[in-house]
């Protein structure tokens, strides 16, 4: 038995993309992170991460389908007993490709839009990947794998909540993520021109709550709230290093994709195995459980449900990944929150900076 | 799993044949000494009761609910089974972890 072991690898094969999203994940210098782990350093982390009790297994980046190696990957990965997941912007899936995913065990697809139509979707991805994204979603369906297309929403797309929804239906997607932003990394610098409004989220929300009454259960939508509206934070993960180990393209060990520029000596598998780095590396114990709180998180009522929200968020806004998530109204630095929120309703959004 | 209203028994149901959805698949964690049922992006921790009966949905064929019922009486002998097993199914079913034979 491992019961306080990972449940989710999340590994983030690669930074390359085709696509410039303009809030990509990537971390800012990821140009520097040239040098990627090896298959068979991956096949390793994939059976340490195993042994440590985790089951469900996420192929991100990046786009893992610029990695040639996928497919004896995620085959190592299925004959391990994870469950695996693709996450995939479509580019680079061809129907000889996705048969060959299928031929090595893989479980399931996850298919990112930017939008509902190709002027935004193309605008946002800074590719023109619309029609792509299309055939991907009908290849993945013809193969008959359960789907979920994931829209990222913001300013500019929120208001094309209904069209996302029914070209979802159109595909046969099993489930819909309906994922508001994170404002970190590239999604920071273009804070004020992605945060939307709080009338646009309203009318959002009510499309939502209204698609789920009368349309039944399909397809069915996850709707990932957001933080800057409504004074809560969101959870971290399940708790930090409680269930989610992310591997980077470079093998650096990390709680949570965004975590990298938190101020902490982060091990890379290359050097250490998993089971010593999710037991025993100060990076992964430092905010686990509740002793490294800071009031109003330490006497708070809501610490075992928030966590005290995101320590990558409180490190991007405050400089100070120890205090509390300035989402949360109780936060002594809320007011910056409150100002980003107050900005967009006085001036018209700025150009969008295109990842590099 | 308290929060699911409970459809009542009927002979309609009782043939109807049940096998795991798509994309779902049920598996014994060593780790965590249980059963899991894994799905797309997510994992249901499976209490003994609940991992006896998705097994008997995970066989060669699909079985229909009286046949999933008889087998399950077999294996436990003495106990008044039926109307758990029965609810259970309509919930599994509501869940969508379980779907009716010719569904898709």
């Amino acid at each position: 038995m491992n019961e306080g072991g990972p449940r989710w690898l999340l590994a983030e094969l690669t930074y390359r993309c085709p696509l410039r999203c303009v809030y990509c994940s990537n971390p800012l210098d990821y140009a520097r992170i040239d040098k990627e782990l090896s298959t068979e350093e991956w096949l390793r982390v994939f059976r340490e991460a195993r042994e440590l009790g985790a089951v469900q297994l996420g192929f991100s980046g990046g786009e893992p389908l610029v990695r040639a190696d996928l497919e004896v990957l995620v085959g190592e990965a299925r004959r391990l007993g994870f469950y695996t997941n693709l996450i995939t912007s479509g580019i680079g899936l061809s129907a000889v490709r996705l048969a060959r995913l299928r031929d090595a065990g893989l479980d399931h697809v996850q298919l990112s839009f930017q939008a509902a139509t190709p002027d935004i979707n193309d605008a946002i991805g800074g590719a023109a990947t619309f029609s792509r994204k299309l055939k991907a979603a009908r290849m993945i369906k013809a193969a008959g794998y359960p789907m979920v297309l994931n829209f990222v929403l913001h300013r500019q797309n929120i208001e094309q909540v209904e069209r996302i929804l029914l070209l979802s239906l159109e595909l046969e997607a099993d489930y819909v993520e309906l994922a508001n932003t994170q404002y970190d990394g590239w999604a920071l610098i273009n804070r004020d021109a992605l945060l939307p409004t709080a009338e646009q989220l309203a009318a959002a929300e009510a499309v939502v709550t209204k698609w789920r009454e009368t349309r039944g259960a399909s397809p069915k939508i996850y709707y990932v709230v957001p933080d800057y509206y409504g004074g809560r934070p969101k959870p971290c993960g399940g708790g930090w290093a409680k269930t989610l180990l992310v591997v980077a393209p470079d093998g650096l060990a990390l709680p949570c994709h965004g975590a990298r520029k938190i101020p902490l000596p982060f091990p890379n598998v290359k050097n250490q195995n998993l089971a010593a780095i999710w037991q025993e590396s100060t990076a992964f114990q430092h905010f686990r459980g509740e002793a490294w709180m800071e009031e109003p998180c330490r006497s708070c009522p809501e610490r075992g449900k928030d966590f005290g929200g995101c320590r990558c968020q409180a490190m991007a806004l405050t400089g100070n990944a120890a205090s509390t998530d300035p989402t949360c109204a109780k936060a002594p630095k809320h007011y910056l929150v409150q100002q980003a929120v107050a900005a967009i309703r006085s001036t018209s959004p700025p150009e969008l900076v295109r990842r590099s | 799993m308290s929060d699911i209203a409970l459809a009542a028994p009927d002979d309609l149901a009782a043939n109807q044949r049940l096998r795991l959805a798509g994309g779902y698949r049920l598996q014994f964690e060593p780790a965590q000494g249980r059963f899991v049922l894994l799905y797309p992006e997510g994992m249901v921790e499976l209490s003994d009761s609940a991992a006896a009966v998705l097994k008997k949905c995970n066989g060669e064929g699909p079985l229909a609910r009286s046949e999933i019922i008889d087998a399950l009486q077999c294996d436990y002998p003495g106990a008044d089974i039926a109307q758990d097993v029965h609810e259970f199914l309509g919930e599994a079913l509501q869940r969508g972890w379980l779907i009716p034979v010719g569904a898709k």
